[in-house]
């Protein structure tokens, strides 16, 4: 009985160990990598014998010249504007739920959150495709019309870039995070609809007073999810839909880390900034965590 | 009074339909109108613009595109990664969790525990390229394998479905002298088939989709997506890498096609195998995020 019992613990730790391991290889190893940001990092050599610089990479990050203050702006009015729009996914499943026939509610459903499962260079491709300032479909069709002297470059218009970025946030993501309030709405109380209609609410009231206040609690949680990611702008649109023209308004501190490091081969710098954002970004997730804790009792971490 | 709501009623419901379609024409569009260039008689469609019908119909695009060894290498990486990809995130992430289910194995709680904060620690890209590289994956095939093999969402999702599988399975088997190994491979993956199509649907959508690895380190495996991003970031010289590649392959279709059809017919490409699965693969989809709702 011993043995076969430490025969079997030798197979679950065979069954586990393995895979640990890979967890730790590619999630924890790198953090070590953080150190680089505290020696003059130099590509091929061992980061212990790298020279010791202390925080002057910090210093030079918060020193004149960074493009840090722009980073974060950017960064900022991003996760903003993206929160801004949050709202925007409810009133779609609410819509999508009035539709009567299940057939056709399922088409739109499939439709609408299509464009959340492509990758954003086939996004950057289409929209593109759309806007580009020779030959985008819709500059052709505004010419064609009259509407405009000359084609509009929206991809390169530097006042135009948080607006567009969360437009094309909006198209990808908006039916797909509209499918988990529908999921909200069907587990509603259907007696409170019907006490509703017999207090003679129609269809509108009913929306208001039964199915938003039902949705709060779903609300609340993902809205506090973004907040703690407030800092987590996407890397992948802002890469794909970065130029030189709206570079001022797009670069975000993914971005400034990115190009510090990989283009600019300043290891150490860019090491600096990605550390300074998962700080910060830890804060605040814990901020909001606290918040949700005294809200609603749950956690999100 | 009840005449009126139900003309109010129906008011409502046309409006509220013709705006839903309309949404849906923004979403759906876009990949149609695309479509149609692709399949559109290349010189013919540069002259003239097309909005609902393509303009003649011809697959010159997609015969040019897979006769470049260039490109058929990259649609096989891409669907290398996709298949060994997905096989290699399901079984692996269910194995761990199948074990972590185990009372016997002692710190599962600390080990489970860690491997889900991966969900919210992440290191940042610098130290990821530089430790990826320090391990040898560059313009590695592995590099798309081994750091997905373990997905903490999926690892709660598989877990929590595992839990529920009846005790009483495993037991009889155990009685026939099964071992831990025997019972996951035999009893608990054919159990868990529905939460492992989850998953691997997942989980084979993002291995399509991935590109920053293949970006920053794989730059001589490329897949269909990084192609596309060259050919987007960089359009007259990769036209003109094209056209003498082609010089070699056939004489008589150069002059047909352009830069804006190859652009098109490589970004349906990339595209044609999400809009084959998605819709038909939806409930997956959502019954992996409602459960990841309620767990998370």
């Amino acid at each position: 009985m011993n043995q076969t019992r430490r025969k079997t613990d030798w197979l679950l730790w065979a069954m586990t160990l393995p895979f640990f391991l890979l967890v730790l290889l590619f999630s924890y190893v790198p953090l070590a990598g953080w150190s680089m940001a505290f020696v003059k990092y130099i590509p091929g050599l061992s980061i212990f014998k790298s020279e010791f610089a202390g925080l002057d990479y910090f210093r030079q990050l918060f020193s004149l010249g960074s493009e840090l203050p722009k980073a974060i702006t950017n960064t900022l009015a991003l996760g903003f504007l993206g929160i801004l729009a949050s709202p925007l996914s409810m009133i779609l499943a609410i819509l999508i739920t009035e539709v009567g026939r299940s057939r056709l509610r399922r088409f739109i459903q499939v439709a609408l959150s299509l464009p959340n499962f492509i990758s954003f260079i086939i996004v950057y491709a289409i929209f593109f495709t759309f806007f580009s300032v020779d030959g985008g479909i819709v500059n052709q069709l505004l010419l064609k019309l009259h509407l405009v002297s000359e084609p509009t470059n929206l991809l390169g218009n530097e006042g135009a870039t948080w607006l567009f970025q969360t437009l094309v946030i909006i198209w990808k993501t908006i039916g797909w995070s509209a499918i988990i309030y529908i999921g909200a709405i069907t587990s509603i109380d259907m007696e409170l609809y019907d006490a509703a209609s017999v207090d003679g609410a129609g269809r509108f009231k009913k929306a208001l007073h039964v199915t938003i206040p039902g949705l709060l609690p779903t609300f609340t949680v993902l809205l506090l999810l973004s907040i703690g990611n407030l800092l987590s702008s996407n890397f992948e649109q802002i890469f794909v839909f970065h130029n030189a023209l709206n570079h001022d308004r797009i670069v975000t501190l993914d971005y400034y880390s990115y190009q510090a490091g990989l283009v600019n081969f300043d290891f150490s710098l860019g090491t600096a900034i990605g550390v300074f954002k998962s700080v910060t970004s830890l804060i605040i997730l814990f901020a909001a965590n606290g918040i949700i804790k005294r809200i609603s009792g749950n956690s999100i971490i | 009074m009840a005449r009126r709501t139900a003309w109010s009623h129906r008011i409502f419901g046309f409006f509220n339909l013709l705006f839903l379609l309309l949404l849906v024409v923004l979403c759906i569009y876009p990949f149609y109108y695309i479509f149609i260039y692709s399949v559109s008689v290349p010189d013919q469609v540069a002259r003239h613009s097309i909005y609902l019908w393509p303009r003649g119909f011809t697959f010159v695009n997609y015969k040019q595109i897979f006769m470049l060894d260039e490109l058929a290498k990259a649609a096989g990486v891409s669907v290398a990664r996709t298949i060994v990809g997905t096989a290699v995130t399901v079984f692996c992430t269910a194995m761990f969790a199948y074990a972590l289910t185990k009372p016997q194995l002692r710190f599962r709680k600390a080990i489970y525990r860690i491997t889900l904060a991966t969900m919210y620690v992440s290191a940042g890209i610098i130290p990821w390229y530089i430790t990826m590289k320090s391990y040898g994956l560059k313009d590695n095939f592995l590099l798309y394998v081994l750091p997905t093999a373990i997905i903490a969402f999926y690892l709660v999702l598989i877990k929590t479905y595992i839990e529920q599988i009846p005790g009483a399975m495993e037991e009889s088997a155990m009685i026939d002298g099964a071992n831990v190994m025997t019972l996951f491979l035999r009893i608990i993956l054919p159990l868990s088939m529905p939460v492992l199509a989850v998953a691997a649907i997942f989980s084979a959508v993002n291995q399509w989709n991935t590109w920053t690895d293949n970006f920053f380190l794989a730059p001589n495996l490329p897949t269909m997506q990084l192609v596309l991003l060259n050919f987007l970031t960089d359009q007259t010289s990769n036209l003109m890498a094209l056209k003498t590649n082609m010089a070699t392959v056939s004489s008589s279709d150069i002059q047909q096609v352009t830069p804006t059809s190859i652009r098109m017919t490589i970004t349906m490409i990339a595209t044609l195998p999400i809009i084959f699965v998605y819709p038909f693969f939806q409930r997956y989809f959502i019954s992996g995020i409602m459960i990841g709702a309620v767990k998370g």
